[in-house]
């Protein structure tokens, strides 16, 4: 099989599909013409992740690992989720094949870009170096 | 429900060319260039193997040479243009942007080695025109090679004015016939082909066996060296088992090939029409000029390997052109030379069936294939834009 049991698991019943209406943070990284596309929503209150909801137009690891990022943060404090590895999500996904650990990058970017445009609508400051995201269209080459 | 419907990847192998293997595996598995009964019985048997695809082709026996499958038949065929063209100094071959990898990866080594390459479009019915050709054409073109029908999209191209136009300007015309031997009725002659590869496993023959035919009086160079066999320009004892498997394939193909298509064609409209109903996809290729089992169709806003993996757990086998399925970032480009957009391209479904499938399972298609869209487009930022008219739509 190309992918784990718990990549399937993620990829067929995904958990935290959706949107949050009145949304504290959203985040979207990836672009349509790499086949890629993550957007997370955070409910944030008191730095706490109280909700967090995704869309992905993707592959199957790009929505699996989605699934499993969220998860990994939803309850969580902000802090926790800042710390949270493209190599985290990959792991507690059983692995993903060499060409498809990009899906778990942008896992990892998209929960980051999401608190980014929460401390930006707030004003809270932040260190930028931290919100640094990888050339998705240089990786790709086209 | 099981559907395969990837018959343009591989197909399941025909009772009848299983059966016409097996003696070769058992009991007469001579080395055809042994001087004893059981050697000299396989040598006959490979003979009326060569004879039967001629025969099929309308070429001579001597004209076939078998292959490894249809990748080592491309390479053959134009590696041996590109040596007698380079010897008089003409070093200019003429193919499309769509060409199977086989041969697109061929030439792209042979413009390293100084070679001057000219890809047609194929238009967005993915189909060149004899014109296109003849116009390519110049005083130092060694090659033609256009490939039969698209694996893809099962686009037909017009392969008997185009061998008439090289024909004409005394130019060696190959065409990889991978998908249409078996498929389409054939006739080299008649065509004007010079060089035609085919590959057993696409007609329900073994795997690893494919055949070159090149016409008398057409170089044809070696990809390996060995002993005499195949008039020696392929060394290596015959894969006799294969070549018997192969020959019985084609013959089957071909002998009810006009009722096999009648009955794949309404088969193919009817899940054409059927899946063209879920609203923003489209059709990739002509509509008419295609192969009997080909269908390709995109839908906006939904990545194809996702697509894939959930019509398996469906229990329905399909290929698509998207990006993941290829282990590359690009989608096909095949879509791509179509003029498809690359986030189109990655929505990509192509269902390739064969006289196999029944209407129950075309209908089974139909009726999975909308759910696993709608599902799919649900979760798709992408698709939510399109809805909100954030974005416009690229498929009407």
């Amino acid at each position: 099989m190309l992918y784990s049991e718990i990549v399937m698991d993620h990829f067929t019943n995904p958990r935290n599909v959706g949107t949050i209406e009145d949304a504290d943070g959203i985040g979207e990284v990836g672009n349509a013409k790499c086949g890629d596309i993550m957007r997370i929503y955070l409910k944030i209150n008191n730095d706490i992740i109280e909700d967090v909801k995704f869309e992905t137009f993707g592959c199957g690891s790009a929505i699996a690992s989605s699934s499993m990022a969220t998860e990994m943060i939803k309850g969580k404090p902000l802090s926790d989720a800042l710390t949270l590895t493209n190599k985290a999500v990959a792991e507690a996904l059983d692995g993903l094949p060499a060409h498809k650990l990009h899906c778990s990058v942008l896992a990892e970017e998209a929960i980051k870009d999401a608190i980014k445009n929460y401390y930006d609508k707030n004003g809270i400051e932040y260190d930028h170096e931290q919100f640094k995201q990888s050339d998705h269209d240089h990786d790709h080459d086209h | 429900m099981k559907v395969y419907a990837d018959n343009a990847a591989t197909t399941k192998m025909s009772k009848t060319a299983i059966d016409a293997m097996l003696p070769y595996m058992e009991n007469i598995f001579g080395n055809p260039s042994s001087l004893y009964s059981i050697g000299q019985a396989a040598a006959e048997a490979v003979y009326e193997a060569r004879e039967k695809i001629a025969n099929i082709l309308g070429c001579a026996t001597n004209e076939i040479y078998f292959t490894s499958g249809g990748s080592e038949a491309d390479n053959q065929a134009i590696r041996s243009a590109a040596e007698i063209g380079a010897k008089r100094n003409k070093k200019h071959i003429i193919s499309t942007t769509f060409e199977h990898h086989a041969v697109l990866h061929t030439l792209k080594k042979l413009e390293k080695e100084g070679f001057e390459v000219t890809l047609l479009d194929v238009h967005e019915n993915g189909i060149i025109t004899p014109e296109q050709v003849a116009e390519a054409i110049r005083p130092d073109t060694c090659l033609v090679t256009v490939m039969y029908a698209n694996n893809e999209i099962g686009t037909i191209q017009p392969i008997a004015e185009i061998g008439a136009v090289c024909r004409e300007k005394k130019v060696t015309f190959h065409t990889d016939a991978v998908q249409a031997a078996g498929h389409l009725p054939i006739n080299v002659k008649e065509e004007n082909i010079d060089m035609l590869s085919l590959s057993a496993h696409k007609f329900h023959g073994p795997k690893g066996v494919g055949a070159l035919y090149v016409r008398k009086g057409v170089f044809l160079s070696n990809l390996i060296e060995g002993g005499a066999q195949e008039r020696g320009k392929r060394g290596g004892t015959e894969n006799v088992p294969g070549m018997m498997g192969a020959a019985a394939a084609l013959e089957e193909a071909v002998s009810n090939l006009e009722e096999t298509n009648a009955r794949l064609l309404k088969l193919r409209d009817r899940l054409i029409e059927g899946l063209l109903e879920i609203p923003h996809s489209v059709l990739n290729g002509d509509r008419e000029q295609r192969l009997p089992g080909n269908v390709n169709i995109c839908f906006e806003g939904i990545e194809g390997e996702s697509l894939l993996l959930l019509l398996d757990a469906k229990g329905i086998s399909a290929s698509s052109g998207s990006a993941c399925t290829s282990g590359s970032l690009d989608p096909s480009h095949v879509l791509l030379a179509i003029g498809r957009p690359h986030e189109i391209a990655h929505g990509s479904l192509r269902l390739s069936l064969s006289d196999e499938n029944t209407e129950e399972e075309i209908e089974y298609i139909i009726s999975e294939v909308p759910k696993v869209v709608e599902y799919l487009r649900n979760m798709s930022p992408v698709w939510r834009d399109l809805q909100e008219g954030k974005k416009d739509y690229v498929i009407q």
